[in-house]
């Protein structure tokens, strides 16, 4: 039998201490954070008004320098191509390691290219597409396209990862109840496999479009610089990222101060898609 | 090796249940399974005979030279200690074993003249012929009760009006029908445990199969609920092959007609359940059955 003991003096102030240390070790990592956003509303929300959103950058050297509106129909159309070729591959791809390779050896290999992919810097992608789709002169030279193709690239391996770790958790009870219940395999995985996990898939997919919509490299080197609206896939497009990385480098102040309400514009964008994100996250019935 | 069923200690408390008595208990809220049309002739069913049948994990030799009987209107127990073989052997007679990687299975296993391991033979049919109800209750996440019933039927690709018909006979013939009425477009998995192992019971013989394999489908079970599922196999076992693996003594006591008992993945003796308890042939059933080891 042990006697009840007495915490020391000693021990409390110990304790104390190291939770200070922690929260203080927090605060220090939020402030950067908290900064940045900061930054972004004070000089972004000042640019934000019904004009900044409904026009063109006009190249005029006077007067209001234009809005954001092709930048962000831009963003949104070269976006969307990227996801639609990103996703349903990688979703595709997970399925093939869950359902199908597994622990086979073709299977690891894949596994291990999709978690190189993941580490591929993003302006390494951009090359890429610039040497064999622009340089090589693959159905024009700067399209918007192709910025959707190098950003597929970027998105292809966060979808795989985020998607077969959704599918993994997908209950193997479930499959061997369907299976006995003399169920093909790809019905197993049509009627009961995807549709249990796909709050999850949609999570990891709405997760790599937010990554994917804020990403600059890719697009510099692939879809050119264009000011006005465009709407074709194989004409330049003007996106956010670009606007921002060739307005904050004008000389004008009042460009430099469109950068900004870009910036704003673009952070509010992502943050809608996390919230979505997270929205689906909850709805979830896996763990 | 598994701690020895604490019930079974004595072996006085292995005494079979009067059939006439149970019968007159279950009478009131017996489930309808008249409701699945006239019961079949008894020579219309299907004996499950397994012939000289051999299990791998891998390397692992699981089940050895196992040869069964399995005649059709009657429940077989399946006993034994844990890790006996005792449910690779009834995953072997739907072919889910082969479903674990590195698992195969050779030797035969026959329903009737048909040989469920014959090359030409489509899994899937087999799996249809013999349904299988698991440890836990698995109801599909994404579906109502009417879907999960429905999903036997809608995951082999049968199409017919009578769906809702079928799934409705399902559900009164496991004695679900008078809790779930009323709320068939409610989860699946709203329902306590006991009612979804009935539901997971009538999404399997909702697709209509010979034989029912049941692997310990009462352990996650509280005691009224498989109560519920003893009565409702009782009834099931008029049309259908039933065999069940169970770790409870006294449940193969109240259930089977014939019990078999599996030490490290062969079968020890096979008897009618009241012989095999009370006149075990050889030592190590009388061993187990008595709590002895286990």
């Amino acid at each position: 039998m042990t006697e009840l003991t007495r915490i020391s003096a000693g021990r409390r102030r110990k304790d104390k201490f190291m939770r200070g240390l922690l929260a203080a070790a927090t605060g220090v990592a939020l402030l950067p954070l908290v900064l940045i956003i900061y930054y972004l509303v004070y000089k972004g929300i000042g640019q934000w008004s019904g004009q900044f959103f409904t026009t063109d950058p006009n190249g005029n050297f006077l007067g209001y320098p234009g809005g954001v509106r092709s930048a962000i129909l831009g963003t949104l159309e070269v976006v969307a191509l990227a996801t639609l070729i990103a996703v349903p591959l990688g979703i595709t791809v997970a399925l093939y390691l869950v359902e199908y390779g597994k622990k086979s050896l073709f299977a690891n290999v894949v596994r291990y290219f999709v978690d190189v992919m993941t580490g591929v810097p993003s302006i390494v992608f951009g090359l890429f597409i610039y040497i064999v789709l622009v340089v090589a002169h693959v159905g024009g030279n700067f399209t918007a396209w192709k910025g959707s193709v190098a950003l597929s690239l970027l998105m292809f391996p966060i979808v795989a990862r985020s998607a077969e770790v959704v599918l993994n958790l997908v209950p193997s009870s479930l499959r061997e109840a369907a299976l006995a219940l003399g169920a093909p395999r790809w019905r197993v995985v049509t009627r009961i496999v995807i549709p249990t996990a796909a709050p999850g898939l949609l999570t990891g997919s709405l997760l790599a479009i937010a990554r994917s919509a804020g990403e600059t490299a890719p697009l510099i080197f692939t879809l050119g610089t264009a000011n006005g609206l465009t709407f074709g896939l194989s004409q330049q497009m003007n996106t956010l990222p670009t606007q921002i990385f060739s307005d904050i480098t004008s000389p004008r102040n009042a460009i430099v101060a469109r950068a900004w309400g870009a910036a704003l514009t673009l952070v509010a964008m992502i943050l809608i898609l996390n919230l979505i994100a997270r929205a689906a996250q909850r709805r979830s019935r896996l763990a | 090796m598994m701690p020895p069923d604490t019930e079974s200690k004595d072996p006085t408390a292995v005494s079979l249940p009067d059939p006439a008595e149970q019968g007159s208990a279950t009478q009131e809220e017996a489930p309808d399974i008249s409701a699945l049309g006239e019961p079949k002739p008894k020579e219309a069913g299907h004996n499950v005979v397994l012939e000289g049948l051999n299990a791998y994990y891998g390397k692992m030799h699981v089940i050895k030279d196992v040869s069964l009987t399995f005649p059709t209107g009657q429940v077989t127990a399946i006993i034994g200690p844990s890790g006996s073989g005792k449910s690779t052997v009834i995953r072997c007679i739907n072919r889910m074993h082969e479903e674990i990687p590195g698992a195969r299975a050779e030797g035969s296993v026959k329903l009737d003249d048909l040989n469920v391991y014959a090359p030409e033979v489509d899994i899937t049919s087999v799996r249809r012929l013999i349904g299988m109800v698991f440890q836990k209750p698995n109801p599909f996440p994404t579906m109502s009760i009417f879907d999960n019933v429905a999903a036997g039927m809608r995951l082999t690709g049968v199409r017919g009006e009578n769906m809702r018909e079928r799934v409705h006979k399902s559900l009164r013939a496991v004695g679900l029908w008078g809790e779930v009425k009323n709320r068939l477009d409610r989860p699946g998995i709203g329902l306590s445990g006991g009612q979804q192992q009935r539901l997971c019971i009538a999404r399997t013989i909702a697709v209509e199969p010979e034989v029912i394999l049941m692997d310990e489908p009462c352990s996650a079970l509280d005691p009224i609920a498989t109560l519920k599922v003893e009565e409702l196999i009782d009834e099931l076992k008029e049309r259908y092959t039933i065999v069940i693996v169970t770790h409870n003594m006294q449940q193969a006591a109240r259930v089977a007609d014939s019990t078999v008992f599996m030490l490290d993945g062969e079968v020890i003796e096979h008897a009618p359940t009241s012989e095999l308890f009370t006149t075990p042939k050889d030592e190590r059933t009388e061993r187990y059955v008595t709590g002895k080891f286990g």
